[in-house]
């Protein structure tokens, strides 16, 4: 199976029903995907495939042969912030973080496809992502501020430069 | 033999319609694989270690025809695709789960799925049991076309859902006690439908799959009133105490539901 995945291809070698969340955590090491419930009922593992939000537990590596594979990590840098990366650290809008990567990408092409959401259409859009510190309504303020423009990346300080870990725990989650 | 890992199992992808039933065959030993949202759980908890699995996503079976006032809707036409329908179906499909799920999730595994564990299924059903659809299917003995209520009851084994066909109505009415939050089913759903062969009523979440009122349908094509039609509903229902609601709750909101659907219906005099 062939993917791109944040503009990078790859040759993926895991048998052909694994979900693409396995995979990419597993196979490619790319850890924003969260595996919350591997049932497809808490949005932690949202990804865009070909553009569109997806939970990539569900999706088997034979059904995205070939397609283009978007996470978090493909979104901006910590220099460089997408909109909506940029409006969840100006609201605060995480706090554990399991769900965050799940919510950007899924308000990511929410704003992708109705760029000028209102709140309603926010609420729906999102209405499958579980956030279970209940940080909902600064996740959604900062979908609005994106929905409206007034997001401020220059604002955002200061950029966080990830260095090796001190004390390495083998096998401790990313 | 069964499979014991993910890596044993054998994944056909045909790449046309007549390909997709030739390897279906009778359907036994396979595993259908439509837009996943129903098999990955089973595959990812390994509850489920498939030998075959015909993954249809290529299968040329997506897409909405309209012939008149006809529909054809293949079996892999994503929920999210059905959201602009005709009534009821339209409502019924907006309600099903959330935006990403619909973007995946198929018609066909909307009317193919099992009764889930804890919760009824298949939100579609009643809306097209209203609507008086038939489904098409491939299998042993070849191609057969059959109304929905009677394909739902029996359950896909031995079959491939190819397409279902409907007529858009005349008019249609829809109620529902409505699910918690986009990740619960719809508690209870009554779609009603008038169609040339008379009003036709659809129930979702009576019974461990979509149900025909036939029952109420009998009273208003008989002339009670909609009100003395609707009380009849309790005769067609199967409820059970599960997950969302329990069956004593249901069936007093059942007929309440009906009469609901009907006035949206503007029918039942």
């Amino acid at each position: 199976m062939r993917l791109t995945v944040n503009g990078e291809p790859h040759d993926l070698h895991s048998p052909p029903l694994t979900s693409l969340l396995t995979a990419l955590r597993e196979e490619l090491d790319i850890t924003s995907p969260k595996a919350g419930c591997h049932q497809g009922g808490c949005g932690a593992c949202t990804v865009l495939v070909d553009g569109e939000a997806r939970r990539s537990c569900l999706v088997p590596l034979a059904a995205v042969d070939g397609a283009t594979v978007t996470t978090l990590e493909g979104l901006g840098t910590a220099d460089d912030l997408s909109p909506v990366q940029a409006a969840f650290d100006e609201h605060y809008a995480a706090q554990c973080g399991f769900c965050t990567s799940g919510f950007i990408m899924a308000a990511t092409a929410l704003i992708d496809r109705t760029p000028k959401a209102n709140r309603e259409e926010i609420l729906d859009g999102l209405s499958g992502h579980v956030c279970r510190c209940t940080g909902y309504i600064k996740i959604v303020s900062a979908v609005e501020a994106v929905a409206k423009g007034k997001v401020h990346p220059e604002k955002v300080e200061p950029s966080f430069e990830p260095e090796e870990a001190a004390v390495l725990i083998p096998g401790s989650p990313a | 033999m069964t499979a014991t890992s993910l890596a044993e199992a054998q994944v056909i992808a045909p790449t046309s319609r007549a390909e997709a039933v030739d390897a279906f065959g009778d359907g036994s030993g396979v595993t259908v694989l439509g837009g996943g949202t129903i098999l990955m759980p089973e595959l990812n908890y390994g509850r489920l270690r498939p030998d075959r699995v015909l993954m249809l996503q290529d299968a040329g079976l997506s897409g909405i025809a309209r012939n008149g006032s006809s529909l054809t809707i293949g079996a892999m036409t994503t929920v999210a695709e059905l959201e602009e329908l005709p009534e009821p179906l339209g409502t019924a499909a907006r309600n099903v789960a959330d935006h990403e799920i619909r973007g995946q999730a198929t018609l066909g595994g909307n009317l193919c799925a099992p009764a889930g564990g804890t919760t009824p299924r298949g939100d579609l059903q009643a809306a097209l049991i209203a609507l008086g659809a038939q489904v098409k299917t491939a299998g042993k003995g070849g191609e057969r076309m059959e109304p929905i209520e009677d394909f739902v009851k029996a359950g896909p084994d031995g079959r491939l859902l190819l397409e279902v066909e409907f007529d858009e109505p005349q008019r249609s009415g829809y109620a529902a006690a409505h699910r918690p939050h986009a990740h619960a089913y719809t508690i209870l759903a009554v779609c009603a439908a008038e169609t040339p062969a008379g009003v036709r009523i659809g129930l979702s979440g009576a019974g461990p799959c979509g149900r025909r009122a036939r029952s109420v349908e009998d009273a208003l094509a008989g002339g009670a009133s909609a009100e003395e039609a609707s009380q009849k509903v309790l005769d067609d229902a199967d409820t059970h105490d599960d997950a969302l609601a329990s069956a004593w709750y249901r069936q007093r909101l059942l007929p309440i539901l009906v009469q609901r659907a009907l006035d949206d219906l503007g029918g039942g005099k």
